[in-house]
């Protein structure tokens, strides 16, 4: 089934009256942010709250050799200097590693560096006073001498003999290694009638969150409990962490998440700076508040992305793919970061490379190194941008090689819409993708024919556009197979809770996260459908470890599909046990009541039989008036989490149109599209808002940004003028379609969308670009972000 | 982060800011304050006071001089970029500053950031200095000594050096009126809308004929000033635009935007393109 | 060093005493709890603190609260209050023009500047316009769909 944009689909299992499934509803949350009346944790002032500023390393590699604290400590505002060795008598230290990416080792991580600094930006001190600019002026005051030692930077030579080991205890620089080979990849290389080798470099960029992480840490010894106040998409599972590094019951630690600004995966990790908040919450006994700035996020805040892969694919002179081969190396900093490790990215590059095609052959090597840079994790697409970079940048060369359309290459290659359950070489199992039904709707919908005529012309005037795809795969609706198999306390289920209150309206409590992307309103259409009101009838309540189910947050395009399909069975129960109250009222049968809009109707006829209002105020405040022996239960809670299948896969195909001003190599991007499927669309404009931001995130990887570090592991460009990210005037307007495959391992049917734009879009204008500059002979790109520079180097102009 | 502590004084003349600037050899003056309030911010920079002149009467006009035709254009020291932006004045007679004026940043900077600010602080990478020595024009002064006028030529000193003293304050720049000879060309290429160039040329001249005379141009983005390949605005008298584009001898140095050999080619581009704007404007 | 400031915020009458040091951001923040103009970058590039002082919109964190005695400051407070945003915050709604939200009341207000000249800009222009308020989440499609609406509505051309 496919529907356009913006418009409401149809769907049968989901048809109840006043639905909204399906329905591009605004997200009832919003003038509340735009009158500035949002509550981010940057806005939250406690009583006798403190602020914390880190003194970091200016080093890349240093030992600390002595601190001394003495002038800071006298200086005004001042509350205390704390050092790293202070400090771990309060917190204990951590490891990142899961037992499931096998062989995976880093080192201990304190919340401030003890003896050594092992990147440029590590804290290596706190200041707490009573304001930040105090706690500032403190640091400036501190004292430390540091031995430099040597610094690990390149990954290349990260595992030679004669380069320094980091953590001497790990005896080498490798944190992770894997290695696949499925099929017969030499014999199919052989059988090829052209090879396609070339090397992609993806740059290490980062999320550049508008707010930065922000946290206040609230301990009250007098009730020996936690509060946390925390810009996370992840409050149990911070919960859960910060007991246990503090040795105390998660019971005592509360984690609360209001609004959010911005997420991406940055902020659901564990950050030295903010477990060391905690921990001077703790030994000062006081509100602590930290708000990373500008300057501090870009060398502490997760970098992501940086990966050399060697690629390597056969192809036919039918355009028949025979095999993919790759060789990934990424240096992650000094640390595997906690507690979801930065394996996984590299992982998911193994898993995700040749993803939509259907090839038996594939061998893959990926390396991950340490270094002496900040450190690396999953961030939005986690591996995604890299192994579509790599497929899709292959697949195209292939197909200039063979002369053949780049369209035509794939419709030989992805999966057959009518091939599923599939798997891939890699292993991963597919439910049930729609790859040609895409393909065959983006043709229609970028007019292909007439694009390529139009180029054409151009090309006769000088003016050289380019047209580039990118087909993808995207994990969705993680199961326990993503980090639980592993040993990590990071749950993949997700609950709900729906209350009617005395007036007959509702209540939800949902154990995923808001930080933008709309998942409250999911959240309400779900339940306001199941249950059988408007949605101006019910309220969410999300981020609040005291008061919501236990649940995983909002990551991994996971709060639609799996925190959906919970409060869509919580909204279910509910009109169960409220049509008991009903039939017990007016002396009917349950099924044969139903509630619609908000009133307890006749199932067949429809007629009103009683106001949801008029049935709370009985249960709630004339309960003797019901039958004896009948209790109203007025609250209902399910949990949800994907048994079928290890992942709900989603899949879609980007098409980029652009013109290479060949004289200065910029770039000017005229139009995107994308369609994707990604099952049952419970609102259709936050799908296409999802991919429009995720796509424009993927235009920044591949055009602009680059976190650029010197020989010595020193940030070149850490702040917002020189670290460029996408502003709107060089962005395209981007169109969206749909392809609809629902998930048959939930009623529901939705898989996630989160971050389908931001996988395909880097390969798309890579292969735009190089289709614009093939007639002149051009290199062909693909060391990302492509820059004038480099492109004027590929046209031999510099 | 937040800047360092510093006091703050607002003198109502300009000879209360000389003198306090006299008293405090590392004050800074407050002009716009877009680039320095930045500075401050980052804790790059940590004067002990800062004079704001905003309080200062009579530096704000933008004002046509001398009568239309040869006449001049003084732009006082405190006229933000919005109203040069807005000026009927600057449209007119100063078409090259209205050129390059949505270039420079957003309309919020744009709102508080000055002229003359930009001039004083000349960075190298900015459109503002390039204009100036494009146009020959001229910077007011004063300090304990009293007035002078600098020419643009004589200005630009160094990498943020310029010939204003340690005590000296900018007050005005001067530009020469356009008339109806008056040509000018304006192109930069900047990664993002906004940002700081990674080369740019701001160029003037005057119609002879059927050719160009006086060609001025002035690169930024390339150099530690804004810079006039000499050689180059001869070619272009002469209407030969290849030999132009052969004769540029800058030396840029490779930074975070573009290596050397970029910023050169990239160079080359932008004089064939403002050369197009000087002669179609000819035509 | 502390000085005194009179200024009014929002319509309102403020006296305090400031850090020389401390920005307009900082000030309306931190010392007035209007927390809806907000610091993203602190060096005049995200664009997240954009308020109104004396008419022009500015960049909080490039202004001293010091500089602003005796002015008029309007915050997204204020502006959402008399109701001069209405239109264009209905309209941000409705196209779900924000996600984090964490940038809107700068981008309203910057939006709002460009709206005020009276015209209907090209969506070239308004992208121009908006290109000093960073947003990570959008990719500013539909904050150009919902600027574009507003000015067509303001100039009775429908939407």
């Amino acid at each position: 089934m496919k529907i356009t944009a913006d418009t409401p689909s149809a769907l049968t299992a989901l048809d109840r009256p006043n639905s909204y499934i399906g329905r591009a509803v605004p997200r009832p949350n919003l003038q509340r942010l735009m009158q500035g009346r949002g509550q981010y944790v940057s806005d939250v002032t406690l009583p006798r709250m403190t602020h914390v500023a880190f003194l970091r390393s200016p080093h890349a590699h240093a030992r600390i050799v002595s601190i001394n604290t003495e002038a800071a400590k006298k200086s005004p505002g001042v509350v205390a200097v704390v050092t790293g060795a202070e400090l771990a008598k309060v917190m204990t230290p951590w490891v990142g590693v899961l037992t499931h990416l096998k062989g995976i080792k880093s080192a201990p991580q304190y919340p401030i560096a003890v003896d050594r600094a092992c990147w440029q930006g590590e804290a290596v001190c706190a200041v707490v006073a009573r304001t930040r600019a105090q706690a500032e002026d403190a640091c400036e005051l501190i004292d430390i001498v540091y031995e430099e030692l040597p610094a690990v930077t390149d990954p290349e030579t990260a595992l030679d003999p004669a380069t320094p080991v980091i953590h001497e205890a790990l005896d080498d620089n490798l944190c992770f290694e894997r290695k696949l080979d499925v099929g017969d990849v030499d014999k199919a290389f052989a059988n090829s009638d052209a090879v396609v080798e070339a090397t992609f470099v993806c740059g290490r960029h980062t999320g550049v969150c508008t707010e930065g992480r922000a946290i206040i840490a609230d301990w009250n010894a007098s009730e020996q409990r936690m509060t946390v106040y925390q810009a996370t998409q992840a409050p149990h599972m911070m919960q859960d962490l910060f007991a246990k590094h503090l040795d105390i019951e998660a019971g005592q630690v509360r984690v609360l998440t209001k609004d959010v600004g911005g997420s991406f995966g940055i902020k659901v990790h564990t950050y030295a700076d903010e477990m060391a908040t905690v921990a001077l919450s703790k030994l000062l006994k006081r509100p602590v508040k930290f708000v990373a700035d500008r300057i501090e996020s870009f060398v502490t805040d997760i970098h992501a992305r940086d990966h050399r892969i060697k690629g390597k694919i056969g192809v036919t002179k039918d355009g028949v793919i025979t095999a993919f081969e790759i060789d990934d190396l990424t240096g992650i900093g000094p640390y595997s970061v906690y507690p979801r490790t930065s394996g996984i990215e590299a992982n998911q590059v193994v898993n995700l490379t040749g993803g939509p095609y259907n090839c038996p052959n594939y061998r893959a090597q990926a390396r991950v190194v340490f270094q002496n840079k900040n450190v690396m994790c999953q961030y939005r697409a986690v591996g995604h941008p890299i192994a579509v970079a790599v497929t899709e940048g292959l697949v195209e060369l292939a197909a200039a090689k063979i002369g053949m359309d780049p369209l035509e290459i794939r419709r030989r290659n992805l999966f057959a819409d009518d091939s599923y359950p599939a798997q891939t070489a890699s292993g991963l199992k597919l439910e049930l993708l729609s790859h040609h039904a895409a393909l065959a709707q983006l043709d229609t919908m970028i007019n292909y024919a007439g694009l390529r005529t139009e180029q054409k012309a151009l090309r006769e005037k000088g003016i050289y556009r380019g047209i580039g795809f990118a087909s993808f795969i995207e994990v969705t609706n993680p199961s326990a197979a993503f980090y639980g198999v592993g040993g990590a306390r990071i749950t993949s289920q997700d609950g709900a809770t729906v209350k009617l209150d005395a007036q007959g309206a509702i209540t939800i409590h949902s154990g995923v996260t808001e930080q933008g992307q709309g998942a409250e309103a999911v959240l309400a259409q779900c339940v306001a459908s199941s249950f059988g009101v408007s949605m101006d009838r019910v309220r969410v309540v999300t981020g609040d470890t005291d008061n919501t189910p236990y649940g995983g947050g909002t990551w991994a395009s996971r709060a639609a599909g799996i925190g959906g399909e919970a409060a869509w069975q919580a909204g279910k129960a509910l009109r169960g046990n409220v049509l008991a109250v009903a039939g017990a009222m007016l002396q009917a049968k349950p099924d044969e009541l139903d509630i619609r809009d908000g009133l307890v109707v006749d199932k067949v006829t429809g007629a009103e039989r009683l106001t949801l209002a008029e049935l709370a105020r009985v249960a709630y405040f004339r309960p003797d008036t019901l039958p004896p022996g009948f209790q109203a239960e007025l609250m209902a809670t399910r949990h949800y989490v994907p048994r079928a299948w290890p992942f709900a896969f989603t899949n879609g195909i980007q098409a980029s149109y652009l013109e290479v001003d060949t004289d200065t190599g910029f770039v000017k991007l005229l139009r995107h599209w994308c369609v994707e499927d990604c099952g049952t669309i419970i609102n259709p404009q936050l799908v296409n808002e999802q991919i429009r931001g995720g796509v424009v995130q993927g235009i920044g990887a591949v055009l602009f940004e680059q976190c650029l570090y010197d020989e010595r592991g020193q940030m070149l460009n850490g702040n917002m003028a020189d670290y460029l990210v996408p502003m709107a005037v060089e962005m395209p307007d981007i169109d969206c379609g749909h392809v609809v495959s629902p998930t048959a391992d939930s009623e529901l049917g939705a898989k996630g969308a989160g971050e389908a734009g931001t996988a395909g879009a880097p390969a798309c204008i890579m292969n735009a670009i190089n289709d614009a500059l093939r007639p002149l002979g051009a290199t062909p790109l693909t060391d990302m972000p492509f820059t004038p520079g480099k492109i004027l180097k590929a046209l031999g102009k510099v | 982060m937040k800047p360092a502590p510093f006091a703050y004084k607002k003198p109502r003349t300009l000879d209360e800011a000389i003198a306090l600037l006299g008293e405090n050899p590392d004050a800074r003056i407050l002009a716009g304050g877009q680039s320095l309030m930045a500075t401050l911010n980052m804790r790059l920079s940590a004067p002990s006071l800062l004079i704001d002149i905003n309080g200062i009467e009579g530096l704000g006009e933008i004002a046509l001089k001398d009568g239309a035709q040869n006449g001049v254009i003084e732009i006082g020291a405190l006229a933000r970029h919005v109203q040069a932006e807005r000026s009927e004045t600057i449209a007119t007679h100063a078409p090259l500053i209205a050129c390059a004026m949505p270039t420079i940043a957003h309309p919020a900077i744009r709102t508080r950031g000055t002229l003359g600010g930009s001039i004083a602080f000349a960075d190298p990478a900015a459109e503002l200095p390039a204009c100036l020595l494009a146009l020959d024009g001229e910077v007011d002064a004063q300090g304990p000594k009293g007035k002078r006028t600098i020419k643009a030529g004589d200005y630009f000193q160094g990498l943020y050096e310029t010939a204003l003293g340690p005590q000296e304050i900018l007050t005005a720049i001067r530009l020469p009126a356009a008339n109806k000879d008056t040509r000018v060309g304006f192109a930069e290429l900047a990664r993002r809308h906004g940002d700081y160039a990674i080369v740019g040329l701001a160029a003037s001249a005057r119609a002879d004929g059927k050719g160009l005379k006086d060609v001025r141009l002035a690169y930024f983005g390339v150099g530690a000033t804004p810079l006039r390949p000499l050689k180059s605005e001869a070619a272009l008298s002469r209407g030969d635009i290849d030999a132009a584009v052969a004769a540029l001898d800058l030396d840029p140095h490779d930074d975070i935007q573009a290596t050397a050999a970029v910023k050169k080619h990239l160079a080359g581009v932008l004089l064939r393109r403002v050369a197009a704007q000087l002669m179609e404007q000819r035509a | 060093m502390e000085m005194d400031i009179t200024l009014t915020v929002n319509g309102e009458r403020i006296a305090e005493r400031v850090e020389a040091r401390q920005s307009l951001v900082d000030f309306v923040r931190d010392d007035l709890g209007l927390t809806g103009s907000h610091i993203g970058c602190e060096h005049g590039v995200c664009g997240a603190c954009t308020m109104r002082v004396d008419g022009e919109i500015v960049r909080g964190c490039l202004m001293l609260a010091v500089q602003c005695d005796g002015s008029v400051v309007e915050t997204i407070e204020g502006l959402s209050d008399s109701g001069e945003l209405a239109d264009l915050q209905a309209a941000f709604e409705q196209r779900n023009a924000l996600q984090c939200g964490y940038c809107t009341p700068g981008m309203l207000t910057a939006a709002q500047e460009l709206l005020k000249a009276g015209t209907v800009p090209s969506r070239e222009e308004i992208r121009e316009h908006i290109s000093g308020n960073y947003c990570r989440c959008t990719g500013y499609h539909a904050i150009v769909d919902a600027i574009e609406s507003v000015a067509k509505a303001r100039m009775g051309a429908g939407t």
